[in-house]
């Protein structure tokens, strides 16, 4: 994974694959990263991603979370299609402040 | 009905609950359906559920302690696989209440879609748990590709 800033934006670039034993350490970095940074939009960036459970899906809604709560937008992109399918299962493409490009 | 199916090829293991042997668990299962020449879609819509089944073992039937898990997969006639995801866990109170989509016990960074992803990724899920017993997942997919007898 590699974090980038720009005018108020952070970009995680998430790579390989997403379960329980590999989203814990992307939310550790990613919420170290968020806390430093203080964007007010976190752009989550699943291009690279190989594979994805519904650990990914607890990822995006932990950070849905947070970027909510600091007042922000959270931004899902690079999604396959099955991945984008799973992710609205959650039905969080209805919530405010998160979008899908 | 499913019973009655002849199988043609099989494998067991029991591997350690533990979370780095998840990408081992679905890579595993993924290997022997690769036998069948599976298309790139169902290959992934089985390793998902077997994903999700095997991080439910961890997360929540061993609660994240010490354990084992149990992986039974056939091949059975008429290109369907069966895999069976075992624990010897707490158990599910109840099994209809679980498996509703967004239902979890765990909250955090848990979405609560396991076995809605199970569900939508497989033709068949059966949970069977008792509590203080364990859980047993089986899914059935079929294979539209041509499997070697
Ligand atoms: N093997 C198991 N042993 C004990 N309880 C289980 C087991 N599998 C599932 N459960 C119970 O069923 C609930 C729903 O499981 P499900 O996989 O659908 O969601 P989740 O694991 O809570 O969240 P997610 O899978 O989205 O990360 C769990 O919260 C847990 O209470
Ligand atoms: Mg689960």
């Amino acid at each position: 994974m590699t974090i980038t800033q720009e005018n108020g934006s952070m970009t995680a670039r998430l790579t390989g694959e997403i379960d329980h034993h590999t989203a814990a350490y992307l939310r550790h970095a990613i919420d170290a990263s968020f806390v430093r940074i203080r964007p007010d939009r976190l752009i989550l960036d699943f291009s690279g991603v190989t594979f994805m459970d519904s650990s990914g899906v607890g990822l995006a809604l932990g950070r849905y979370r947070q970027t909510r709560a600091a007042g922000g937008t959270l931004v899902l992109t690079g999604l396959s299609d099955r991945d984008r399918r799973m992710m609205q299962l959650s039905g969080m493409q209805n919530k405010e402040g998160i979008e899908f490009r | 009905m499913r019973n009655r199916k002849k199988t043609i090829n099989d494998f067991k293991m029991a591997i350690a609950a533990r979370s780095v042997n998840e990408s081992f668990c679905r890579a595993a299962v993924g290997a022997f359906a690769a036998l069948c020449d599976p298309t790139v879609e169902e290959l992934s819509d089985l390793k998902t559920a077997v994903s999700e089944a095997v991080t439910n073992c961890i997360v929540h039937g061993y609660r994240e302690k010490p354990g084992r898990i149990y992986i039974d997969a056939a091949l059975l006639e008429g290109n369907v696989l069966r895999v069976k995801i075992r624990d010897k866990g707490c158990g599910i109170e109840d099994v209809s209440r679980a498996m509703e989509p967004l239902f979890t016990t765990a909250g955090g960074e848990r979405s609560g879609l396991g076995f809605t992803v199970m569900e939508s990724f497989t033709d068949s899920l059966k949970v069977r748990s008792a509590p203080g017993k364990g859980t047993v997942v089986t899914l059935t997919k079929k294979i539209t590709g041509k499997c070697d007898g």
